[in-house]
């Protein structure tokens, strides 16, 4: 089963990667963006099968590892 | 006095705060490598500059999770201080020790120049040799120093006295232009509730000694001794 995560950065939160996205995307000619907002995707292979457990595991993965709560949610879904 | 720094893949400081150490409280200073499960007995433990683990993830964050500091973790608790220098404050933010996080510079850009900043606190076993509000020089080289929190935990950290250091410009006004990375109220160091766990981003290790072109970083060493052994 495959995990697809997709971590975000809470709203408020500056995002000046996003910015510098969202200017160098002006740049070349792209009209009518109101905001560019960076954030990563990880997928995770995991052996097991059970969906209600794989659910847990990801869970906890991301709240001890893959997410910083104080500035980013996460969301994800799993695949066979 | 015995001082532990500990020593991750990517560490780039942790020979620069021993040597700073010794010089300044002539003991010897443990080096203590990340994949160790325990901190030899220490009276102080110092989180090095650098790039731990890569920056992967979130800088500081895999180091967080490091077998030694489990143990790290374990001590601060029990009353240990402990100072985390730079990459050291972000691992302590990913630990939560301290609160909040430090973000991407707001100008994208590396920064590395010398700041001013303001002393708000001299009760903790760091700063003890300042003055209160003493404005001190001191260097700073992080492309991820914009320290962020919500409002009601900078309000708490405030009102609790545990914002420890301020960027400030040399009169030693608060002003968008002295802080270097947009830091949420100009934030350069902060203390847990206990004061004995310490994050700031500048290096007091970079301006110890005249010949490094500076010695505001001295009283931090000095106060650390002073503390260790009263």
């Amino acid at each position: 089963m495959k995990a697809r995560i997709k971590i975000t950065l809470k709203n408020g939160v500056l995002d000046p990667q996003g910015k510098a996205i969202q200017n160098a995307l002006g740049s070349l000619g792209f009209t009518g963006i109101e905001e560019v907002r960076q954030g990563k995707y990880i997928e995770v292979d995991l052996a097991e099968s059970d969906e209600t457990a794989a659910r847990d595991t990801v869970d906890r993965m991301c709240k001890n590892l893959l997410a910083n709560m104080v500035i980013e949610n996460y969301a994800f879904e799993l695949v066979t | 006095m015995k001082a532990s720094v500990i020593v991750f893949p990517g560490s780039n400081c942790d020979r620069d705060v021993k040597v700073a150490i010794e010089a300044v409280t002539g003991t010897p200073v443990n080096m203590v490598w990340h994949g160790d499960a325990t901190v030899p007995a220490s009276d102080v433990i110092v989180l090095p500059g650098g790039f731990s683990y890569g920056d992967y993830l979130r800088c500081g964050a895999m180091a967080a999770h490091s077998p030694i500091m489990r143990d790290v973790v374990r001590r601060a608790r029990a009353g240990t201080p402990v100072l985390g220098i730079c990459n050291g404050f972000q691992v302590l933010c990913e630990t939560e020790l301290l609160p909040g996080v430090l973000q991407r510079n707001a100008s994208l850009q590396f920064v590395c120049r010398d700041v001013w900043l303001r002393v708000e606190n001299n009760t903790t076993p760091f700063t003890s040799h300042y003055r209160r509000n003493e404005i001190i020089r001191l260097h700073v080289a992080h492309g991820d120093g914009n320290y962020f929190a919500d409002a009601q935990t900078l309000d708490q950290l405030e009102g609790e006295g545990r914002v420890v250091l301020r960027y400030v410009d040399e009169t030693g006004e608060i002003t968008a232009t002295a802080n270097p990375n947009g830091a949420q109220r100009n934030i350069a160091g902060i203390c847990d509730p206990t004061g004995k766990v310490l994050g700031l981003m500048p290096h007091p290790e970079r301006l110890f000694e005249p010949a490094l072109g500076g010695t505001d970083g001295r009283k931090m060493f000095e106060s650390m001794l002073a503390r260790i052994a009263a």
